[in-house]
């Protein structure tokens, strides 16, 4: 029995072999178009790009990584990381640059001027808007509901299991910048806040607000590829002054517009690294950032195809990054 | 995401041990009647001291407790370069495992050196893998293991489930690295056993939300952090199962191996270690169930592999795409699972009976690994070999298909849902969640602490109330209780369709075979996969976190009830049945009453993966413990509070892990 087997073992060796002998292409032949692009590689070496999870964020790190690889030669290393890891980030020498940065008073006193492992690298020319949003069929069968004072004639209409009697406020990823609990209450607003606790539901609730007609009221911001696909109506609160938002329990007015900025680490800034200039010289628009993100997020396409269909189509404003 | 905090055989172990046997007659008759006047002392307390001593925190408030966490969590990162400790310490203990994870995925994952792919192509991993599942396991599990590691290729990510795998691998091979020794430690001395212990309770029931950024400030972001983030998870379980078997080896064994005259070193390598084999393959099994219940949260910080896949296709609601990459991890869970049950079967059989088989295993194993060895050559070498073939349309459709069923499901269930929702919200949440965060907090501890005692003894008794101590301590009570709340009525929920689908595999093979893969699969795919469509269903609500936490929580309960009633004598249900019983009666009068002790361990289990589930509810709606959990990960302001939030959860675990665990010693007594 044992030698039969053996030579069962044998006959598969032989026809392991001889299907060696006669394989195809071998590993290695031919690799030579790896790599790649015009620039002097070597000289940029590698470029860690922090991830943060949102569509708008990934579009931004697309086109970078994109123009990285391609036109500087760099190896591009792209790490998927929240905020405060990313910045953590920055003193471990773990990451080099993070995209689009939203305020974060709190890790820029901690990173920038206490530890000073961080500098901002300018602005990415993006405008962060933040406020409260309605789906747009609430808006368009009552267009009253856009302006704050109306909000508590229709609390009632915005009950859920949820809001304890009161009116529901939907508030989403915690990451994100917030007053809504203090401008409820300083407001005089019949509305309590309910913390979803992630961007994906507070999507999920808008998107299904709008297909079934219901009531929905929540925190939500610009520039996000949702909004192209069911657009928002944003309520207009008290207007920003600069100021009014100093004492975090008193804010009674509107959230600012943000100009979204670039965080680099100390090291990187100082690096001579030609991607320290890509991102240094890095800035678009909202549409070019929606539209980027309509590519990944709707067309489903893979970060690099939707990253080349935009570098490829808009070369002017890729060359002057490259300056 | 919790496995296992007691295996299930545990409870009889003990039944001699407890002395209240006489005692538990007389209190016995009392019992519903005491815990019956508990519950309307702590109504009319409710209804005299309403809303008075809550000890209620806003959402964005903090104690000083969680500002003294903060300032420590801020002058650790500061001096991380300076520190001798980093230094000297953490780093090196990160290169070693860094270069570990690196290793094996230029094995199997990422391209090697001056390669474009690793050194060992898909041909390679398929065979080397089937191989051995045959070598542990049987031809059956190789032909599985075969299958499933080809259906990756077949989905379009072969190269990010190696990636898993090599994460995986890695994990469990430092795991075990510790692990084992320290199970046969705990497992031969009571005093370590009882120091391990609440050691386990904590690396199993803390969020792992909590230590994950703390992780990478000490072993920075990469593969050393997602693989010792792993190994603290995954551990556990196998101390507990090695620590239990080797307490399980027959006293007379060791007692006839002390008297042939050998030592302590002998009789632990030649009597011991080889009777527990089996069981600890199991903790083997546990652990690398574990493990892959990290994979989405390990890639939080940059993990590689099918995590970061879910992650980003929810980003933009794909639900397709993360179910697809869910899926995968499915398949190399069952496959896994199978392996490695198998194993620890063949174990079983090798140690029993040296078959005619035993006579030609190892010039099959001998052509085996020949076979293995050309495929892994042939797929180092050759490109057809190396890149999986095609490109994944099979997952393409997969996505697409899983896309349809979702938007059916939330076109035609919507209405249905909401009101059941809203049945269940205000009929039984609300209430309950009211009278335990608006009691006083001394009366909602009090009352706590009198169930469990009546429930499971002056012990449990004492342990509650220490834990009541430290929820109150760390000043997210009222959180806590509004945790609890969303907690037992999914334990409740749980334990309803537990019994139901439980008594139905329990009774009947053929529904068992078809309901189990279902099972599996509900455990190990990651929870956000299926939460887009509840969140579509049942909106941003603690409703929504109850139903994850279910999802997650009954298979456990289903398995173990159904395992209880199959236990039940077989002469038993024959001789109720010739008695003239009905099938209701037997189910009622007979089965369900003999597997008492099943049915409370079921009750255990549950509660302690619905806990499991607080952080994930955090994210879809639950508010409160999981919220602030999530909230201290996101914001630095909030880290303090996110980590008493966590400890919160811990304690919640310990408390009633102790009081179930106390109440199945007596009822199985």
């Amino acid at each position: 029995m044992a030698r039969h087997w053996r030579a069962g073992a044998a006959g598969l060796a032989v026809l392991g072999l001889t299907l060696t002998a006669c394989g195809g292409a071998k590993v290695g032949d031919t690799s030579s178009g790896s790599g790649g692009g015009s620039g002097s590689s070597g000289k940029c070496g590698t470029f860690n790009l922090a991830v943060n999870p949102w569509v708008g964020y990934e579009a931004d790190a697309a086109v970078v990584a994109y123009v990285a690889q391609h036109n500087l030669g760099c190896t591009v290393d792209k790490k998927n990381l929240k905020e405060q890891i990313a910045w953590q980030g920055f003193g471990t020498g773990e990451v080099d640059a993070v995209l689009e940065n939203w305020g974060h008073a709190d890790l820029v006193k901690k990173y920038i001027d206490q530890q000073k492992t961080a500098v901002d690298a300018g602005q990415t020319g993006n405008k962060g808007i933040i406020g409260w949003y309605v789906p747009p069929w609430l808006a368009k069968a009552h267009p009253d509901i856009l302006d704050w004072k109306n909000l508590n004639k229709y609390a009632a209409k915005f009950k859920t299991s949820e809001s304890g009697g009161k009116g529901q406020l939907l508030d989403g990823d915690p990451s994100y910048v917030t007053n809504d609990a203090a401008l409820v209450k300083n407001l005089k607003l019949d509305f309590k806040v309910v913390y979803a606790g992630s961007e994906t539901a507070l999507i999920q609730a808008f998107r299904t607000a709008e297909k079934n007609k219901q009531w929905v009221i929540g925190y939500f911001y610009e520039p996000q590829w949702f909004l192209s696909e069911v657009p928002l109506k944003k309520v207009t609160l008290p207007a920003y002054k600069t100021g009014c938002d100093a004492d975090a329990a008193k804010v009674a007015c509107d959230y600012p517009v943000y100009n979204l900025n670039k965080i680099v680490s100390a090291k990187f800034a100082k690096s001579g690294s030609p991607a320290y200039n890509l991102v240094k010289n890095f800035n678009w628009t909202n549409d070019d950032q929606n539209e980027v993100a309509k590519y990944i997020a709707q067309d489903k396409l893979s970060d690099d195809a939707a990253a080349k269909k935009w570098v490829d189509a808009n070369k002017d404003k890729v060359d002057a990054w490259l300056k | 995401m919790t496995v296992v905090i007691e295996k299930p055989e545990q409870p009889e172990r003990t039944e001699a041990v407890e002395p209240v046997a006489a005692a538990g007659r007389v209190r016995k008759v009392g019992r519903p009647a005491v815990v019956g006047a508990i519950i309307v002392v702590w109504l009319v307390l409710f209804a005299l001291l309403r809303g008075r001593q809550t000890l209620s925190l806003a959402v964005a408030d903090l104690t000083d407790l969680h500002r003294w966490i903060n300032d420590l969590d801020d002058s650790i990162g500061a001096n991380r370069n300076s520190n001798p400790v980093f230094l000297y310490f953490f780093n090196e203990i990160r290169l070693v495992i860094d270069n570990l994870v690196t290793f094996v995925q230029h094995l199997i994952s990422q391209p090697s050196g001056a390669r474009p792919v690793p050194e060992i192509g898909w041909l390679g991993v398929v065979g080397l893998a089937g191989y051995v599942s045959w070598a542990v396991g049987n031809w059956k599990v190789a032909l599985l293991t075969a299958a499933g590691f080809t259906f990756f290729g077949l989905q379009g990510l072969w190269q990010q489930s190696m990636d898993t795998l090599a994460l995986i691998l890695c994990a469990v091979f430092v795991a075990l690295l510790f692990a084992i020794p320290l199970g046969v430690w705990a497992g031969l001395s009571d005093r370590f056993n009882r120091i391990m212990t609440p050691f386990l309770d904590f690396m199993q029931t803390m969020p792992t939300f909590v230590y994950l950024a703390p992780l990478t400030l000490f072993f920075l972001i990469g593969g050393a952090s997602g693989t010792i983030a792993t190994v603290i998870y995954a551990a556990p379980p196998t101390i507990r199962i090695t620590a239990h078997a080797i307490r399980n080896v027959s006293r007379t064994t060791v007692e006839a191996a002390d008297s042939l005259g050998a030592t302590s070193r002998q009789s632990l390598l030649k009597v011991l270690l080889p009777m527990s084999k089996r069981t600890v393959v199991m903790g083997v099994n546990q652990t690398i169930m574990a493990a892959l219940a990290m994979v989405t949260i390990a890639a939080l910080i940059n993990a590689p592999g099918l995590g970061p896949v879910v992650l980003q296709a929810l980003q933009s609601l794909d639900v397709g795409t993360a179910f697809n990459a869910g899926l995968a991890i499915v398949v190399m869970a069952i496959v896994l699972d199978r392996v490695t049950t198998a194993a620890s079967v063949r174990e079983e059989h090798a140690r029993n009976a040296r078959d005619r088989f035993a006579k030609w295993r190892r010039p099959l194993l001998g052509a085996g690994a020949v076979v293995a060895l050309v495929l892994v050559y042939l797929s180092h070498t050759y490109v057809w070999a190396a890149d999986f073939p095609g490109d994944g349309t099979v997952g393409t459709h997969i996505a697409s298909a899983a896309d349809s069923v979702t938007n059916w499901a939330q076109d035609s269930l919507s209405g249905v849902t909401n009101a059941f929702r809203d049945a269940i919200t205000n009929g039984l949440l609300n209430p309950f969640q009211t009278l335990l965060t608006d009691s006083p907090w001394w009366v909602v501890g009090a009352v706590l602490v009198a169930l469990a005692v009546v429930l499971g003894g002056w012990r449990s008794g004492v342990t509650t109330a220490v834990c009541v101590g430290l929820l109150v301590g760390t000043g997210v009570w009222s959180d806590a209780m509004t945790t609890l709340a969303s907690t037992i009525v999914a334990t409740v929920l749980v334990m309803v369709l537990g019994i139901v689908f439980g008594v139905w595999m329990g009774r009947s093979v053929m529904a068992d075979r078809m309901i189990r893969p279902t099972l599996d699969a509900a455990q190990v795919m990651p929870p956000f996969v299926y939460l887009v469509p509840f969140l579509a269903l049942f909106g941003a609500t603690r409703f929504t976190a109850i139903v994850a936490a279910i999802v997650y929580g009954a298979p456990v309960a289903m398995k173990i009830i159904a395992d209880g009633i199959r236990a039940v004598p077989e002469t038993t249900v024959e001789a109720a049945t010739s008695a003239g019983c009905n099938t209701w009666q037997i189910i009622t009068k007979v089965q369900l009453p003999m597997s008492r002790s099943a049915l409370t361990l079921a009750t255990n289990q549950g509660l302690i993966y619905v806990l499991s589930m607080v952080v994930v509810g955090g994210l879809v709606g639950a508010g409160a413990l999981g919220y602030d959990v999530v909230a201290g990960f996101s914001q630095s302001e909030l880290y303090g509070k996110g980590l008493a939030a966590g400890l919160a959860i811990v304690l919640l675990g310990v408390m009633f892990d102790r009081i179930t665990q106390a109440a199945a010693r007596r009822a199985s007594a």
